[in-house]
C-alpha cells in the first residue's frame, strides 16, 4: 500500500515537471521605458542615439506629441504587430486626451518593422502613408545595411508630418517643475533660517505654524502647486517644531528625491488602435 | 420608533446597492457597449474597402469570377445586417453576425491569394495602397476584438460572482457574448502549402 502510494506521487510529481516544459514559448517582454530611444541590439552608435533622442525630445517640447523607437532582435513567437500594440498599450505614448503618439518598431534579426500611430495621429499618418514610409524610406536603406540613414529619414517624415496636425499646446509646466526642483534645497534652508527665527520670538507652536505658511506660499509662488505648497507648509512646521535635531536627515533625504528620477522619459496617457502599417526588408 | 426603522432599512439598502455592484453593472455594461461599438466600427471599415479591391481585381483577373462573386456575396450579406448593441443579448444573433465576418475574411483571404498569380495586378499602385489599408484594417479589427474580449471577461466575471449574481438576476443582466473561435474543427487541421504545377 504504501509503496503504490509512493509511487503514484513520484508519478505525479514527474508529470507536474514535464507540464511545466510544455508552457507556451515565451513572449518578448515590454521593454522598461526609459528613454525615447530603446536599441536592444547595439545597432546604433551612442552618438547615433543620442542625435535621434535630441530630434525627439525636441519635437515633443514643441509640439507635444511623442515619437519613441525600439529595436528589439525579435518578436517571436508573436507577429510584430501583436508584439507593438503591447508595447503601446504598455507605454502609452502621447498625451492622453490628444493619443497623439508614435512607435517606430524594428525587429532586426526578424527583419521586420512597425510604425505604430496613435488614434490622434490616424488623420495625419493614415495605414497608406504609414506603409509608404516603410517601403519607400526604410526598406531600401535597411537593405544596404544603413540602419541609422533609414530611422532617421523615416523619423523626419514622421515629425514633419505629425507637425501638420493641428494639437493644443503643449503643457509647459515641465520647465516650472525643473525650476522648483532646484530651488528645493533652497527652500529646505530658508525654512530652516525662518523657523528659527520665528521659534525663537514666537515659541514653537506659533513659530511653527507661521513658518509653515510662509514656506508653503513660498513653494507654490514658485509654481510647485498647491499639493506640493501643502506638503511642503506640513514639513516646514514639523522641522520648526522638532528643532535642529531631526533637520539633516529631512535635508538629506530632500536632497535625494529630488535629484533622482527627473530625467526619464515616461508615457502621456494616450491610447493606440492598432493603426500604423508593417513591412520587412 | 418605526420611522427610525424605517429610514435605517432604508439606509441600509441604500448601502446594499454598491455592495450588490448594482453601479458596477452599469459601468461595465456602458464599457461593453463602447468596446462592442469599436468592433463594429473597424468590421465597418474592412466593409468600406471590398468594392474598391474587388474592382482593382476585375481590372486584372476578371476571369476569376468564382472568387470575385463570393467576395462581394459575403460583402453585401454582412451590409445587409443590421448590427447594434442589442446584438449582444441575443447570442443567436451574435453567432449569424460572427459566421458572416467570417465569410467575409475568408473570401478575402482567398481573393488576396488568387492575386498572387497576377504578377501585374500585384504590381499595381491601386491594389498594393488598398492591400496596405486591409492589413491595417484586419490588425484594427483584431486589437478591438482583443479589447472586446477583455471587456466582456470582467463583465461576465461580475455577472458570475457572488453575490452580484444576485444583483444581475434580479436586475435581468446576462452574460455577454464573447469571440468563439469560428471553426475549431478547420484550425485544428494544418495547412497544407501546395505551389502547384509551377516550374
Amino acid at each position: 500500500m504504501k509503496f503504490k502510494l509512493k509511487a503514484s506521487l513520484a508519478t505525479f510529481c514527474t508529470m507536474l515537471i514535464f507540464a511545466s516544459f510544455n508552457v507556451d514559448a515565451q513572449l518578448v517582454a515590454v521593454p522598461a521605458l526609459t528613454k525615447r530611444v530603446t536599441d536592444l541590439t547595439q545597432t546604433l552608435s551612442a552618438e547615433q542615439q543620442s542625435q535621434l533622442e535630441a530630434k525627439l525630445t525636441a519635437f515633443e517640447q514643441q509640439k507635444g506629441s511623442q515619437i519613441a523607437l525600439l529595436i528589439v532582435p525579435t518578436t517571436q513567437p508573436e507577429d510584430i504587430a501583436q508584439f507593438g500594440i503591447r508595447v503601446v498599450d504598455a507605454w502609452k505614448l502621447g498625451r492622453a486626451k490628444q493619443d497623439d503618439g508614435i512607435l517606430l518598431i524594428v525587429a532586426k534579426n526578424d527583419h521586420k518593422m512597425r510604425i505604430e500611430v496613435g488614434y490622434g495621429l490616424e488623420g495625419a499618418i493614415p495605414d497608406l502613408t504609414a506603409k509608404r514610409i516603410i517601403s519607400e524610406i526604410m526598406a531600401p536603406s535597411f537593405k544596404r545595411g544603413d540602419f541609422y540613414g533609414g530611422i532617421n529619414n523615416a523619423i523626419d517624415k514622421l515629425i514633419a508630418l505629425a507637425a501638420g496636425e493641428q494639437f493644443p499646446e503643449p503643457d509647459h509646466t515641465t520647465s516650472n517643475g525643473q525650476n522648483f526642483n532646484n530651488m528645493l534645497p533652497l527652500l529646505l534652508f530658508g525654512g530652516l533660517l525662518i523657523g528659527g527665527i520665528l521659534r525663537a520670538v514666537f515659541g514653537r507652536f506659533f513659530g511653527g505654524t507661521l513658518t509653515g505658511g510662509v514656506i508653503g506660499l513660498l513653494a507654490w509662488v514658485l509654481g510647485g502647486g498647491i499639493l506640493a505648497a501643502v506638503f511642503f507648509a506640513v514639513i516646514a512646521f514639523f522641522i520648526t517644531l522638532l528643532g535642529n535635531s531631526g533637520l539633516s536627515q529631512m535635508g538629506g533625504g530632500f536632497g535625494g528625491a529630488s535629484s533622482g528620477g527627473h530625467d526619464t522619459f515616461s508615457g502621456g496617457g494616450g491610447g493606440f488602435g492598432g493603426g500604423g502599417a508593417s513591412g520587412d526588408w | 420608533m418605526q420611522k427610525i426603522y424605517l429610514k435605517l432599512l432604508t439606509a441600509l439598502l441604500l448601502l446594499n446597492l454598491t455592495g450588490c455592484g448594482y453601479n458596477h453593472f452599469q459601468s461595465l455594461d456602458e464599457e461593453a457597449k463602447a468596446s462592442w461599438s469599436e468592433v463594429l466600427n473597424q468590421y465597418q471599415r474592412r466593409a468600406d474597402l471590398v468594392p474598391n479591391l474587388v474592382n482593382v481585381v476585375k481590372g486584372y483577373a476578371a476571369h476569376e469570377k468564382e472568387v470575385l462573386t463570393q467576395v462581394a456575396d459575403a460583402r453585401s450579406k454582412v451590409g445587409s445586417m443590421q448590427v447594434t448593441a442589442d446584438v449582444l443579448n441575443d447570442p443567436g444573433a451574435f453567432a449569424k453576425f460572427q459566421a458572416a465576418q467570417g465569410q467575409l475574411s475568408s473570401a478575402l483571404s482567398r481573393l488576396m491569394a488568387v492575386s498572387e498569380n497576377y504578377p501585374n495586378l500585384k504590381a499595381d499602385q491601386g491594389f498594393r495602397d488598398l492591400q496596405a489599408q486591409l492589413e491595417g484594417t484586419e490588425n484594427r479589427i483584431t486589437v478591438a476584438r482583443n479589447r472586446y474580449i477583455g471587456t466582456i471577461k470582467d463583465y461576465n466575471v461580475a455577472v458570475r460572482s457572488f453575490p452580484e449574481n444576485l444583483t444581475a438576476m434580479m436586475f435581468g443582466y446576462k452574460t455577454k457574448p464573447s469571440f468563439a473561435v469560428e471553426n475549431e474543427k478547420a484550425i485544428s487541421v494544418a495547412p497544407t502549402v501546395d505551389f502547384g504545377d509551377k516550374k
